[in-house]
C-alpha cells in the first residue's frame, strides 16, 4: 500500500512503472517464441554478450543502451550462423560466445576511468533509473517487434514449429530464423533496463513458460504471457519498495516463485485426469 | 521411354562423410507410378527421399524432380517425414498444421486466403480427420497424427507425394487405412513410399525399388524369395502374391 501511495508522489516510480509495462510487452511475445522453439539457451548467449557491446559503448563515451543494441544483433546474427553452420558444436560455442561476450564487456569497463558502479545495473538492472528517454526508446522497440511479429507471423510459426517442413514449402527459413533471433536480441535490450542482463532469460522464458500451462495457441500463449509478464514487474516492483530490495531481483523471485506454484499445479491436474481416466477405463 | 520421367536420378552416391550411404543409384519414376523404396535399416532409403527433396546434395551424379533440380521443384512435392521436427506439446491445432501446407502458395507475407483454407478443409476431410481441426497435436494417437501429417502434404496440391515410414510406429489396421488413403491419392498423383515391410506394401505398389546402398528395381509379381534374401542378407517371412 505504501508503494500505490509512494506511486503517486514520486515520477521515478512512475517511469518505473511504465517501462516494467513496456518491458513485458516484449518479452510477452518474443518469449512465447523462445519457449515454444526451446532456444532458451540461444537466448542466454545473446543476452550475455551484449556486455561487450555495452562496455564498448561506455569506455567510448557512447550511450551504453546504443552499444547493447548493436551488439545484441551481432550476437544474434553470430549465434545464428554458429547454429545453422557448426550445429554439432552449438552449445560450446554459444557457451564460449556467451563467456568472450562477457569478458570484452568487464576489459572495457574496467578501463573507462571514472565511477565503475554502474557494471552492477547493467548486471542486474535497475528499473528505479528509467527515465522519459529510455521510456520512448522502449516504445519505440516494442512498436519494433510488434510490426515485424504482426507481418511475418505465419513465418515465424512455421520456423518455430517445423524447419524442415518449411524449407520445403519455399519459406526463406534462414532468413525468418536469423530475424526471429534479431527480435530476441532486441528484446534483451528492451529488458536490461528492467532485470539487468544476467536475469533478462528468467524473465524472457518464465511469463512465456506458465502461460504454455494453460492455453494451447502461440496468439493466447504471446497475450497472457504478456499479463503475467506485467503482473509480475508490478508485484516485484511494489514488494521491493518498502523493503529498499533490489527491484529486478525480487521480479523474478516473483516469476520463479509463480512457475514453481503452476508446475506443481498442473503436474496435480495432469495426474488427477489420468487417474479418473483410469478409474473410468476400468469400471 | 513413353512419358517424360517425373523423377530421375542419374549415377547419384552419397554420403555423410564417412562410407557411401548410396552408390551409383540410377532411378527413373513415371508420372501415376505408386513406387515403394523397401531396404534394411541403414541402406539409405530416407537420405534417397532427402536427395529427391533437395534436402541433401549428392556426393555425385544427378537428381531431377519434374525435370528440374528438387530445390526448384519441391513446392510440387508433398513430403510426409518419418520422424517430424516439431515437438508434441507445441501450442498448435490440427487446421493449423494442415494450413502449413499452403505455405509456398500463401500471400506475400505468409497470410492465407480463402482458397488455402479451402484446400486444407479438403485434405483433411480426404485423410478423415476433419473433426478433429480444432483439437491440440499434443491430444492426438499415433495414428491420427500420422493423418494429419498426410493431410499436410496432400494440402501442398502434390504431383509427387513422397512418404518416409508412413505406418513404422502405428497398428496394422491403421496401416491398411493409411495404404487404401495412398491407393485413392494414387489416381491423381505419383507416389513414391520409403518401407521396411516389403509383405505389406508390395499389396499396393506398381514397382518395389530394393535399396541397400545400391538400388534394384522390381515389378511387384516378380518378387520371390531369393530377391529378399539377397537384399536382407536373411531370411525373411514373406507371401508371394499375384497381380
Amino acid at each position: 500500500m505504501e508503494f500505490f501511495s509512494a506511486l503517486w508522489e514520486h515520477p521515478f516510480l512512475q517511469h518505473a512503472l511504465i517501462g516494467g509495462l513496456l518491458a513485458s510487452i516484449g518479452c510477452g511475445v518474443i518469449g512465447s517464441y523462445v519457449v515454444v522453439k526451446r532456444i532458451g539457451f540461444l537466448a542466454g548467449g545473446i543476452s550475455h554478450s551484449v556486455l561487450g557491446g555495452m562496455g564498448a559503448a561506455f569506455f567510448l563515451g557512447m550511450s551504453p543502451l546504443g552499444g547493447a543494441l548493436v551488439a545484441a544483433v551481432v550476437a544474434a546474427l553470430l549465434i545464428g550462423w554458429v547454429r545453422l553452420t557448426w550445429h554439432e558444436q552449438e552449445d560450446t560455442l554459444i557457451g564460449a560466445l556467451w563467456a568472450v561476450g562477457m569478458a570484452i564487456g568487464i576489459l572495457f569497463i574496467s578501463k573507462t576511468p571514472g565511477y565503475s558502479v554502474s557494471l552492477m545495473s547493467y548486471l542486474f538492472g535497475n528499473i528505479l533509473m528509467v527515465n522519459p528517454a529510455d521510456i520512448w526508446m522502449m516504445a519505440g522497440i516494442d512498436l519494433l517487434i510488434l510490426l515485424t511479429v504482426a507481418l511475418c507471423y505465419q513465418q515465424f510459426l512455421a520456423v518455430s514449429f517445423d524447419e524442415e517442413f518449411a524449407r520445403l514449402r519455399g519459406v526463406p527459413v534462414t532468413f525468418f530464423y536469423l530475424l526471429l533471433l534479431c527480435m530476441v536480441a532486441v528484446t534483451v535490450v528492451l529488458l536490461i533496463q528492467v532485470v539487468g542482463l544476467i536475469l533478462v532469460i528468467a524473465l524472457l522464458t518464465l511469463p512465456a513458460a506458465i502461460a504454455a500451462h494453460y492455453v494451447r495457441s502461440l496468439g493466447k500463449m504471446m497475450l497472457l504471457a504478456t499479463l503475467l509478464g506485467a503482473l509480475f514487474t508490478v508485484l516485484g516492483l511494489g514488494i521491493s519498495y518498502a523493503p529498499d530490495l533490489p527491484a529486478g531481483a525480487t521480479i523474478i523471485l516473483v516469476a520463479g516463485t509463480s512457475y514453481l506454484v503452476s508446475l506443481l499445479f498442473t503436474t496435480a491436474r495432469k495426474r488427477r485426469e489420468l487417474r479418473r481416466q483410469l478409474l473410468r477405463a476400468m469400471q | 521411354m513413353s512419358a517424360p520421367s517425373v523423377v530421375s536420378l542419374r549415377n547419384v552416391s552419397f554420403s555423410y562423410g564417412g562410407p557411401r550411404v548410396l552408390d551409383g543409384v540410377n532411378l527413373e519414376v513415371e508420372e501415376h507410378e505408386f513406387l515403394g523404396i523397401v531396404g534394411p535399416n541403414a541402406g539409405g532409403k530416407s537420405t534417397l527421399l532427402k536427395l529427391m527433396l533437395g534436402l541433401l546434395e549428392p556426393l555425385r551424379g544427378e537428381v531431377r524432380i519434374l525435370g528440374e533440380p528438387p530445390q526448384r521443384s519441391r513446392t510440387q512435392v508433398g513430403y510426409v517425414p518419418q520422424y517430424p521436427q516439431f515437438s508434441r506439446d507445441f501450442p498448435i491445432t490440427v487446421e493449423q498444421t494442415v494450413m502449413m501446407g499452403r505455405l509456398g502458395m500463401s500471400g506475400l507475407f505468409g497470410n492465407y486466403r480463402r482458397r488455402d483454407r479451402a484446400v486444407a478443409r479438403q485434405a483433411m476431410a480426404e485423410t478423415e480427420v476433419l473433426d478433429l481441426a480444432a483439437r491440440q497435436l499434443c491430444t492426438l494417437s499415433g495414428g491420427q497424427l500420422q493423418r494429419v501429417l498426410v493431410a499436410r502434404a496432400l494440402a501442398c496440391e502434390p504431383r509427387i507425394l513422397m512418404l518416409d515410414e508412413p505406418t513404422a510406429n502405428i497398428d496394422m489396421r491403421v496401416e491398411t487405412e493409411i495404404f487404401d488413403l495412398l491407393k485413392r491419392f494414387n489416381k491423381r498423383m505419383t507416389i513414391i513410399v520409403v518401407s521396411h515391410d516389403i509383405g505389406f506394401i508390395s499389396g499396393y505398389v506398381n514397382r518395389v525399388a530394393c535399396l541397400n546402398r545400391t538400388l534394384i528395381c522390381h515389378h511387384t509379381a516378380a518378387i520371390d524369395g531369393d530377391t529378399i534374401r539377397s537384399l536382407y542378407d536373411a531370411d525373411v517371412k514373406m507371401v508371394e502374391h499375384r497381380h
